[in-house]
């Protein structure tokens, strides 16, 4: 257990993971330590959100390990698998709400799976974190029936039930507007603060990655190329980094 | 052509592969817990519930049916006294079920189709399975059992509507009462007749509630997907129904020979 506590929340080696003929991840390297944000930033079609995938045994690698806390979760069976998912929330890019459940139940779903509160708990908790969110107002409705900014809100709260230790967020500003991207990010900010996870946020959104992320890094055709904090990538001479810096920002 | 055939050999191959493999998972989360209680009695409730009216009707169709076209023939044979024997024996032994069958494929193996192929293409399952919950057995494994357990109840209750509308149809035209209709239909006919076509039910709702699952849960290209999911659910789940019945007939031949 103690040894467990040592390892770093998240160390990718050596990963690589094809589709067919077409080279996604090749040869990826990756750690995040305790209590840290880092940013996973490149172009479209990099491999970054099967990067995050890859984190959570959503998809096996073709090679290369991916340790969770010192744990190889290629090598684990399922039970084994699903007790370290239960450490870790997930928000998908467009949130992936169960649409016949209203959002309270969205929220509500993993811990009636996993926690043995008593469902009055269960609830008073699904609604102090809608609330957190700003949803107050919305616990009887569908996901249908609210905006994709608002959806991300409670992907969140659903990816916060369990009390995970680590997060992962998939574009979580992708396709909103500036205010409410700028609200999505300050919302990732004060979860830091309160909550002190380890994140790893797939983004292309460089203005709000700065408002959250410690590190950043940048990913081209499966490979890290560059990483560090942005005073240090904006000072990088690589024509790749800096051209993706200046068009992002 | 030798390339076209071969490709269409090696997915027809791959198919059964991977529905092998998705069979395989399935079973163990049947067998071993934790059980879905719940998520099982919702979806028989869904699956029971909603297909009986339409269940209800196409036994009763089948029973007028039945009754307008057998009557001529046996009226010509001067056997007018078989007619209820050969309505409450055709619908008990093989149209009740295969119809039942049908039906449900129709409208339960469509819809789970593209239930679970729409979860799919929006990231719902990877999402549940994110949150540590298998996909496998809170979807796909209550589903399959909801049908292997509805499909039974489904068919007596087409089997009644059958009976009974066949008899209202038979005395439209030549009065004769409930009664003595069902006494001369059920009077060379055992329980035990009934239990082996209504149990091949079972069979064809594990047929429906597999493919329509497995058709759902590899969905792939959005709405479109969704689409060619909850067609393929139907066609595949109504054919492999027919061939079912086929060689069930045929072993229930052999088990039950006097049945």
């Amino acid at each position: 257990m103690q040894a467990e506590s040592q390892q770093n929340p998240i160390d990718v080696t050596d990963l690589h993971k094809s589709f067919g003929a077409q080279t996604v991840l090749d040869g990826l390297r990756l750690e995040a330590r305790e209590g840290e944000t880092v940013a996973v930033m490149g172009r479209s079609g990099t491999g970054k959100s099967v990067l995050l995938k890859l984190l959570i045994g959503l998809e096996p690698p073709d090679s290369g390990s991916v340790c969770i806390r010192g744990r190889e979760i290629g090598k684990l069976g399922v039970n084994e698998l699903n007790e370290i998912r239960k450490k870790m929330g997930f928000l998908f890019q467009q949130a992936a709400l169960y649409d016949s459940m209203t959002i309270e139940q969205n929220v509500m779903f993993p811990m009636e799976r996993h926690s043995r509160m008593p469902p009055a708990d269960r609830k008073k908790r699904a609604r102090e974190l809608l609330t957190g969110m700003g949803m107050e107002k919305d616990f009887d409705k569908l996901p249908s029936q609210i905006s994709g900014g608002m959806q991300k809100r409670v992907g969140l709260a659903r990816a916060l039930a369990l009390d995970p230790e680590i997060l992962l967020f998939d574009e979580p500003t992708a396709g909103l507007d500036p205010v409410t991207s700028a609200e999505i990010a300050n919302l990732i900010v004060d979860l830091k603060k309160k909550r002190q996870m380890t994140a790893v946020v797939v983004t292309h959104d460089i203005r709000s990655a700065r408002t959250f992320a410690d590190r950043a890094v940048l990913m081209d055709k499966g490979k890290i190329v560059a990483e560090g904090g942005f005073d240090e990538l904006q000072k990088s001479e690589d024509p790749f980094v800096s051209q993706f810096l200046r068009n992002g920002c | 052509m030798r390339t076209i055939v071969g490709n269409l050999l090696i997915s027809c191959l791959e198919w059964f592969g991977e529905l092998g493999i998705f069979c395989a998972r399935l079973v163990k989360a049947v067998i071993t817990p934790p059980y879905e209680w719940r998520e099982l009695i919702r979806q028989c409730d869904a699956l029971g519930a909603l297909s009986l009216p339409l269940v209800s009707l196409a036994g009763s169709a089948i029973g007028v049916v039945l009754s307008l076209e057998s009557r001529d023939s046996l009226v010509r044979f001067g056997a007018k006294s078989l007619l209820p024997a050969v309505i409450v024996f055709s619908i008990v032994k093989e149209s009740g079920p295969v119809i039942t069958g049908l039906v449900v494929s129709g409208r339960a193996g469509a819809g789970i189709g593209a239930e679970l192929g729409s979860m799919k293409v929006t990231e719902q399952i990877d999402a549940m399975e994110a949150s540590a919950v298998d996909p496998y057995r809170y979807l796909a494994a209550t589903r399959v059992v909801a049908c292997m357990l509805m499909l039974p109840l489904l068919t007596i209750a087409a089997d009644f509507c059958g009976i009974f509308m066949g008899w209202v149809a038979n005395t439209l035209t030549d009065p004769i009462s409930l009664h003595l209709f069902l006494a001369r239909g059920l009077k060379d006919v055992a329980f035990s007749d009934y239990i082996p076509p209504i149990l091949k039910t079972s069979l064809f709702g594990a047929i429906i509630g597999l493919v329509a699952c497995f058709q759902g849960m590899r969905t792939k290209g959005g709405t479109e997907g969704v689409g060619r999911s909850a067609t393929s659910s139907v066609v595949l789940s109504s054919l492999f129904i027919i061939l079912a019945d086929v060689v069930m007939v045929r072993l229930i031949l052999i088990f039950w020979p006097n049945s």
